[in-house]
Parts: C-alpha cells; sequence; structure tokens
C-alpha cells in the first residue's frame, strides 16, 4: 500500500486541475483512501509506504498513441545505421541490461528512457501480421513500460478481396481473426491501395484512382474499414496514414478522408505530413495548410489526431508507405531499405537529418506547432514525433515547452530561414498551453482514444501508473522538468526514484484486443492462403507462450 | 511399450535458412517412422538428428549434465576475454540467453554469420538494401536472378516452394519467369535457367559495376568485349531486359558474399537492384544457409542494436567486425576461452583460428558430435532444435516461426543450458 500525500493533481478526465490530495495505491490500483484497520493491518506487515510530494506536479503516466518501438521495421533500422548507436552507449548497471540508444535504441533502452521520461504506456504502431510473432518477441525485452501494437491491414489482399466483393461479414471476420492471431491491439491502415500499387509498380494520387489488382479506390478501401472497425467495437478507432502523405498539397487528399469518414470514428496519426498545402508561385512550391486541417479536426467530433512533430536533428524515417521511403530515398539520396511482405504489406526505411536553417525542414516544423495551437480541443489532438520518423521520443520535453512558452518558440524562429515568415504565421501564434492541456496531450487524450479505460487517470480503479514532475519554478525549466520526472510509479510498482530507474528489470503488459469472429473465417480464407502465402496457416497464429503478461481490452 | 503412431503436420524443417513448413513427421515411441515432403537434405538430417547425440563431457571423460554446465560457468567466469560463437543453429530464445550472457562475461559474440553473408549485412549498412518475402517472389517475379547460389542443392525445396516452379498469384508456373544464373560453373541451378552466365572466378564486381553502368545508360569499355568473362553484349542484352521486367529478383548466395570483393561485391550488387526500382520493381533476398542464422542477427540487433561481431568488455556493446569477429579475435589469439553454441568452428574456420581453439578451455553445446567436440574441454549436449525442442526461428527473409517439438528429448534445450550458465556465473 503506498500513500502519496501532498501531490498537486493533473488529472484531466477527472477534472482535476492543480488538485492537492492524496492518492492511494494498493497492488496495481490505484483506490480509495482505505479504512483505518487497513492501513493498521498493512502498517503492521511492513507493506506500508508513505511518500511526502511536497507539492509536486502529479501526472497520470503519459501514453504515446503512435511510435515505432519494436518489431521487424526498427531493428532493420538498428541493423542498417551503426553509426546512429555508437555515441550513445548505455552500460548494465545493477540488473538492467546494457544497449544502445539514438534514434533507433535498442528494446531495454526503450524501455528505460520511456520510463524515465515518465511515460508509461506506448502503442507500437505498425506491426506487419507475418512478421507479428518478432514484435511479441521484442515485447519480451522491452521493460516497465505496458505496451501492443496496431495490425497492418490497409494493403492486406483478403481484405482487399473481401472488400471488391463486398463480403461485409467475411471483412469483420477476418479483420477479427487477424487481431486475434497476431495479438494486435487494433488496426493500422496505411497508404490504402497505394501500397499494394508500389508492388505492382505503379503510382496513385488522392483517394479516388483505381487501378490495382483489385480495382479498388482508397475511398471503398478507407470507408470499409472504418466502417468494419466501428462495428467490430475495437476499443481503438481505425489509425490512418493518408495516401499521398508527405507530398505538397496533400491536404486536399486528407480533407477528402476527413469528408469521407465524417460518420465514423478515426484517428488521423501525424497529421503533419498530411498538411501540406501546394503554393505554384512559390519557389519552394511548399506551405502550411495547417489552417484548413485544423478547422476541419475543431468541427469533427469524431476524430483524433497526433501531430508527429519535426524535431531537429538526426532521424531514422520508417513506414510501411513503401512508395514514400522510394521518394525519400530519391530525394535524399541516403541509404534506403525496402520490404514487402506478401499478401500484407510494404515497408521502407531511410535515415535523414532535418535542419533547422532548412526552409522546408522550417515550414514542416511549423506546420506541426500550428496544428498544436490551432486545433481548439486538446482531447482532439496528442503529443508524437512518430518516433523516430520526425524525431525521437526523448524530444518531447522540449516540444511541451515549445507549445507551454511562445518565448521559446519565437527564440527557436529567430534561428531559423529568415524566410520562413511567408509560409507559416507561427510567429503571431500567441497560444500557451497549460499544464492541464499538457497532461491532456500527453496522457488522458492519447488513453481515451486508445479505448485505455484504466489509464490516463488517476481516479480510483485506474491502473497506478503515476508520473511526479518537479515543480515548474520558471518557463526556462520546462523542458528539464518534463525529461526528468522524480518520481515514476508503474502498476503500483516504484520505477524511477529521484530520477533515476531503480535497477530492476520489471516487464510491462502486452495489451491485445480480442473481437469474436466466426471461425469459419480460417477456412474461407484456407485455399488462398494455402497457394499465395509461403507458410502454412498453421504456422501463423502468434502462441500464447510469447505472452507473459497480458491484459485483453475489452471491445464494446 | 507400444504406443500408437501419431501425426504431425505443418513441422518446420531448421536445416536450412529456407525454413520450408510443411513437413509431415509420423511418430511412434519417441521416433520418427515416417517423413513426408521433406527434400534429399533434410531427411537424412531427420534420420540422422537422433544418431551421435553428445553425453555430458569433461576434458573426454563423460559426468553429469550439471557438472558439466558448472565446469562452463566456472570457465566462462574466470576468463578475461571470452568468446561466445555460433549461434546460427539455436533457436531466437538460446541466442537472446547468449547475449545477456556475453554481457554478463563482458565476452565477445559473434554468429556464423561472419563467415558467410555477414559482408552481406556490412553492404547493407553502406546502401540499404531492397528486400521482399519469398512469397512475394513466388506471387509476383516475372525475373528471378540467382547469384553464386546454387539452390538445387543447398535449397532444395527453394525452387519447388518459392521460386523457379513455385506456382504463384501472378506468375503461375515456369513459363511466367525468366530464370538467370550468374555463376562460377553450370551448377545445377544453373541447368534450370533460361541464361547462365558464367563468371570468371572473382570477377562478380566488375559485372555488377558493368551492369550499373549499362542500365544508366552509359558503357563500360573492355579490350576484348568481356567483363568478368562475360560477353558485353549479352551483358548489355540482360541490363535492357531488367529495366523491363515488372518485379526482378535477385537471390544471392556466399559465391558473391565470400568471394573477392566480399561486401563490396553485396554493395554493387545492392546497388543495381537499388537503382533498378527506377524502372520497374526489383528486390533481393540472400540465401542464408543455417537454420536460424538470420534470427542470429535480429536477436543481436534488438538487443545490442549490433548484428554480429559484439564485445561488452566496457559493459555496454561494442560493434567492429575484424576487430570483435570470432576468426579475427582466434586467429589474433585474443580470447582466453571460447563457448561455442550449436556449430562447428574447427570445421569450417580457417585452419589458424580453429588450432587455437585447441590451446583454450573450450565448451561446446550441441546435440550432436563433431570436429570442435572433439576438441572441446567441456561438452553439453542438448536438445534437437525443431525435433525436441521448441522456440522462435527466423526464416532467410526475416519471417519467423514458432518450432514445436515431437519428440521427447533427454537434455534440456539451449536456451535453458544458456541460461542456466548465466544463473551460475550470476550466483557466484
Amino acid at each position: 500500500m503506498i500513500r502519496l500525500k501532498n501531490g498537486i493533481i493533473y488529472d484531466p478526465k477527472n477534472n482535476k486541475s492543480a488538485v492537492k490530495e492524496d492518492i492511494w495505491i494498493k497492488n496495481e490500483k490505484i483506490v480509495s483512501k482505505p479504512s483505518a484497520e487497513e492501513i493498521e493491518s498493512a502498517k503492521n506487515q511492513g507493506s506500508y509506504q508513505e511518500i511526502d510530494l511536497k507539492e509536486k506536479i502529479v501526472m497520470p503516466g503519459g501514453v504515446d498513441i503512435h511510435a515505432h518501438i519494436a518489431g521487424p521495421k526498427i531493428n532493420t533500422g538498428r541493423v542498417l545505421r551503426p553509426e546512429d548507436h555508437r555515441h550513445d552507449n548505455v552500460p548494465k548497471k545493477g540488473g538492467l541490461r546494457s544497449g544502445v540508444g539514438s534514434t533507433v535504441p535498442t528494446s531495454y533502452v526503450t524501455g528505460y528512457r520511456y520510463s524515465l521520461m515518465g511515460y508509461t504506456t506506448v502503442m507500437e504502431a505498425a506491426g506487419p501480421p507475418m512478421k507479428a510473432r518478432h514484435i511479441h518477441e521484442e515485447f519480451g525485452g522491452l521493460p516497465f513500460i505496458d505496451k501492443g501494437f496496431l495490425v497492418l491491414s490497409g494493403n492486406n489482399y483478403f481484405v482487399l478481396k473481401f472488400i471488391k466483393e463486398k463480403n461485409k461479414k467475411a471483412l469483420k471476420d477476418y479483420l477479427a481473426w487477424l487481431i486475434n492471431v497476431t495479438g494486435a491491439f487494433g488496426l493500422k491502415v496505411v497508404n490504402p491501395g497505394g501500397v499494394e500499387a508500389w508492388k505492382e509498380g505503379k503510382r496513385l494520387r488522392g483517394i479516388e484512382e483505381k487501378g490495382t489488382h483489385f480495382n479498388l479506390s482508397p475511398r471503398e478501401i478507407l470507408l470499409a474499414l472504418a466502417e468494419a472497425n466501428d462495428e467490430l467495437g475495437l476499443p481503438h478507432p481505425v489509425h490512418i496514414h493518408t495516401n499521398d502523405l508527405g507530398s505538397p498539397g496533400n491536404y486536399k487528399t486528407t480533407i477528402s478522408t476527413l469528408d469521407l469518414l465524417k460518420d465514423y470514428r478515426k484517428h488521423i496519426t501525424h497529421i503533419q505530413f498530411s498538411s501540406y498545402g501546394l503554393n505554384e508561385e512559390s519557389k519552394i512550391k511548399f506551405v502550411s495548410a495547417a489552417d484548413q486541417i485544423a478547422e476541419k479536426v475543431n468541427n469533427d467530433d469524431k476524430l483524433t489526431v497526433d501531430i508527429g512533430q519535426i524535431v531537429f536533428g538526426e532521424v531514422t524515417t520508417m513506414t510501411a508507405d513503401g512508395i514514400l521511403e522510394y521518394n525519400l530515398h530519391k530525394l535524399t539520396g541516403s541509404k534506403w531499405v525496402n520490404t514487402d511482405v506478401e499478401m500484407e504489406t510494404g515497408s521502407g526505411i531511410v535515415p535523414m537529418n532535418y535542419k533547422k536553417k532548412n526552409l522546408i525542414n522550417g515550414i514542416q516544423w511549423a506546420i506541426g506547432l500550428e496544428l498544436f495551437l490551432k486545433i481548439d480541443d486538446p482531447w482532439k489532438v496528442f503529443l508524437t514525433t512518430d518516433h523516430p520518423n520526425a524525431g525521437p521520443f526523448t524530444a518531447y520535453p522540449w516540444i511541451i515547452k515549445l507549445l507551454m512558452s511562445r518565448d521559446y518558440r519565437l527564440k527557436m524562429i529567430s534561428e531559423m530561414h529568415n524566410k520562413l515568415g511567408n509560409y507559416t504565421d507561427i510567429a503571431e501564434l500567441e497560444r500557451e498551453y497549460s499544464l492541464d492541456e499538457i497532461a491532456v496531450i500527453t496522457r488522458s487524450g492519447p488513453a481515451r482514444a486508445l479505448g485505455l479505460a484504466n489509464k490516463g487517470h488517476i481516479g480510483v480503479g485506474a491502473d497506478a501508473d503515476i508520473t511526479v514532475y518537479s515543480r515548474l519554478e520558471s518557463k526556462d525549466k520546462i523542458a528539464e522538468v518534463f525529461a526528468h520526472p522524480e518520481i515514476v510509479i508503474k502498476s503500483g510498482k516504484i520505477i524511477v526514484e529521484d530520477g533515476k530507474l531503480v535497477e530492476k528489470l520489471r516487464e510491462g503488459k502486452t495489451l491485445v484486443a480480442r473481437p469474436d469472429y466466426d471461425k469459419n473465417i480460417s477456412e474461407i480464407i484456407g485455399e488462398d492462403f494455402k497457394n499465395y502465402y509461403s507458410i502454412s496457416i498453421e504456422n501463423y497464429p502468434v502462441s500464447d507462450s510469447y505472452f507473459n503478461n497480458l491484459e485483453v481490452i475489452p471491445c464494446s | 511399450m507400444n504406443e500408437e503412431s501419431k501425426t504431425y503436420q505443418n513441422i518446420i524443417c531448421t536445416f536450412c535458412g529456407a525454413l520450408c513448413d510443411d513437413i509431415e513427421i509420423k511418430v511412434k515411441n519417441n521416433k520418427i517412422e515416417n517423413i513426408k515432403n521433406a527434400c534429399a537434405i533434410s531427411r537424412k538430417k531427420y534420420e540422422h538428428a537422433q544418431k551421435d547425440r553428445t553425453v555430458p563431457q569433461i576434458k573426454g571423460k563423460e559426468v553429469k549434465y550439471n557438472k558439466a554446465v558448472s565446469a562452463a560457468a566456472e570457465i566462462l567466469s574466470s576468463s578475461r576475454n571470452p568468446l561466445i560463437y555460433g549461434l546460427s543453429s539455436t533457436t531466437a530464445e538460446a541466442q537472446k540467453a547468449a547475449v545477456e550472457l556475453a554481457e554478463k562475461c563482458g565476452a565477445n559474440i559473434d554468429s556464423t554469420s561472419s563467415v558467410c553473408h555477414g559482408p552481406g549485412t556490412l553492404a547493407k549498412q553502406l546502401v540499404g538494401m531492397v528486400s521482399a518475402t519469398l512469397g512475394e517472389v513466388k506471387n509476383r517475379s516475372d525475373m528471378m536472378i540467382f547469384w553464386g547460389a546454387n539452390p538445387v542443392e543447398a535449397h532444395p525445396n527453394h525452387a519447388k516452394r518459392y521460386s523457379i516452379l513455385s506456382q504463384g498469384m501472378y506468375r503461375k508456373n515456369r513459363k511466367d519467369r525468366e530464370i538467370i544464373v550468374f555463376d562460377v560453373r553450370k551448377t545445377p541451378t544453373a541447368k534450370l535457367a533460361d541464361h547462365f552466365f558464367q563468371v570468371k572466378p572473382n570477377s562478380d564486381f566488375e559485372i555488377l559495376m558493368a551492369l550499373q553502368m549499362l542500365v544508366s545508360g552509359r558503357t563500360p569499355t573492355s579490350e576484348d568485349g568481356r567483363i568478368g568473362g562475360i560477353e558485353l553484349v549479352k551483358l548489355k542484352d540482360l541490363a535492357e531486359k531488367m529495366k523491363k521486367v515488372k518485379y526482378g529478383s535477385v537471390f544471392y548466395g556466399m559465391g558473391l558474399t565470400m568471394s573477392r570483393g566480399k561486401y563490396m561485391n553485396t554493395w554493387a550488387a545492392m546497388s543495381l537492384v537499388r537503382n533498378l526500382n527506377d524502372y520497374g520493381r526489383f528486390v533481393m533476398i540472400p540465401m542464408r544457409g543455417h537454420g536460424n542464422v538470420a534470427g542470429s542477427e535480429i536477436t543481436m540487433a534488438w538487443q545490442t542494436g549490433y548484428p554480429f561481431a559484439v564485445n561488452f568488455s566496457r559493459n555496454y556493446p561494442r560493434y567492429n567486425p575484424g576487430e570483435f569477429s570470432a576468426v579475427d579475435l582466434l586467429a589474433r589469439r585474443e580470447v582466453d576461452a571460447a563457448f561455442i553454441i550449436a556449430s562447428d568452428p574447427a570445421a569450417s574456420l580457417p585452419h589458424e583460428a580453429a588450432e587455437y581453439l585447441k590451446k583454450i578451455p573450450t565448451i561446446v553445446l550441441d546435440p550432436h558430435w563433431n570436429l570442435t567436440t572433439e576438441i572441446a574441454d567441456v561438452v553439453i549436449p542438448s536438445a534437437v532444435k525443431g525435433i525436441g525442442a521448441s522456440g522462435t526461428v527466423y526464416r532467410m527473409d526475416h519471417v519467423p516461426l514458432q518450432l514445436r517439438k515431437f519428440l521427447d528429448d533427454s537434455w534440456p534445450d539451449d536456451a535453458s543450458a544458456v541460461s542456466r550458465i548465466g544463473e551460475l556465473i550470476e550466483n557466484d
């Protein structure tokens, strides 16, 4: 039993803003104040602990809705980039394993650094179903945090086939089967139709164009998946990486996608990359379209987004959007990995460096911040860097500082390209996030969008995932405060004390959904599976032996 | 005792990197009675799997299992600079335990990758690689190039299941594909090809660079009209064809990665394949030999950030092939003890390196006797992966599969042996 007293609590879900009150923790949960007898008995058993937080900031553990942390893509990124790790070595310490960091850290170091930053839940953003076993292997070595993964489904053969056949039942059964057998948490859709087109050596633009094997438009795929996702009652809405991502002028595609899905729940991820305007008169043809996108977000109550904020410096871009990485390779000349995964998806990796003085990179940076500042409701917009695409997750505290301090933004802008102001109004925006709003975009909001009822808040019954930050004495200290919380509690156990990790590995939970389906679906797909996959369907499901600590999040 | 026989379907064969997963095995009285769908190599390996099994030994004398394990722990904990080597024929679980053990002992850890496809991985670190899973190639590839690879003999079911003769979605059979072989001799695979290009030994790099030039519209010069033994006009024709195919594929073997030029050969091939994606699609896949050698690179990478040749003497992983790779550490006599896991370096490493193993305390963890067990101070037996031991393995295209044991084995598996040694050292 732990009593946290004298903390200043920021718990937006429970409408607590800077409220000083006790938090009681029993086992892995937050509980109401136990009876005097119970407390007495805990004291007698030596299992009572009282921590005086001395008016420090208390928030629920951070929740990251979108990051690439485990599985084939991030791991190929590790192999590809020894130069990325060599300057960032993490020695073993006590019971903690060693590793390396930088943009593509090893699994252990990923767990350490999220924990040290006060984050306790992270969603791996994109898993190819056929390699799901690999993700779960790494999850077994990703300590402290709870994690799950979104399974790629927007270019899957059976998905496209059932949509083409207008067989809604088979589509739903297949998706539910896929989530079950891969141990996934939700559905991810990346450039629907466009990745299949890339494999066929074609290029699709917008959401109307057809022309691949099943002759479907992205429109048809998006609509069917959003509908199926809602009907399955999955905890998290369909998680979309839009078509045309990264291309100037793509905000139109994003707006068509939002119009198309206006009646469905949806999460648009790293929307910064999908909010680009095209200005034919400007030399660089590139301009912010954050206004148009923010307006859509402000007027759609079934929509949430995360930003994918650009951070200047080294990144390792990686996505299931194979053609996008080909484009990035052509643009930068950097080394390029592509892996097409049969029947399911594609993928690619290209290292990049976002430069502060580069005008295009500067506009990308500004678009992300514009969106943060122009989307009115913080419950609709979440902090991500699409780690390690737009920046590493370890940069979050500095992004928080940009959001909380206009002075810091102006200081950054003064160091950037002097024409930046012709392309974005970022310098004029006066809004500054409050601590409550920061709590929403870094924990309460993403937890709600993921459908994790026990995360992102500190009410009775919540998971005892809690972060304690130092008091914010001045705005200069924002980044330091958020980079180095003093105490982090995960599932009722202290994992960070005095800003340091306890020297003992603990395994967090793997979060999965288990939607119901008609068992007949494996027979329906059996023949095509046998003919066109290169493994047998019996060897496809990830068995329970890969899960040490599983939590099934219920479907509605 | 006479049991009913039981048939296991879709068993994964682990004897090469192709990991065929359609083997049918009939078991009776804890013995394999019948095998279906296996290739000649696989069949022989299954038949041999329960023969020539190791027993726990210290200096040639049979001892209790636990005693051999303790002796291994003692050797490793008293060593100042040990080497852990092999890994390619064991499960990912054992590989994981081996990395942890290496970290605990401040050891060097390296896999057989560094003497087979490792140069390919070095090339990938320079230029990247455009790749695909095997089913993608089966379904789509209209041109398959085998470069220094001879699957007919080394991966006998590859042609039928994944490549030349497979039945895919868009490419239904042999007629739908153009098969090309580059090799120094007319291999049995070359005999199945539409075109065979005989490479003058150690000229792969020149040929690949010539192809790169031809693809980009430039013509290399050659006094005798040949490059690397091949007529320039033929290379020119090929380059034109490569630009016209929809989904080309290159399967490369050690004929490319281990001939003169090593990683630069693979670099040239990877650059060529990359550039061909400006025309149609083109991918390449290494023809990995050992059953889980791909897994050794994958497991090492997520645990240490690096694929092989890692040193833990500073308590964090450092990577430097040439410095921390097994051959070099042994040939330079830098290590003072060796723990060999599921491999046979005495048979496969250069003489000088293998010879040095005799001089230092050497532990071997392997289900079967081999040349290295002959010279080992400590031998630890283990259950045979995929037969008497379960676990995870990764195919040559990084597709992970889970092995299911179908026989009871007398010995624990590799993963538990390695973990046990780690525990003994920790509690020491």
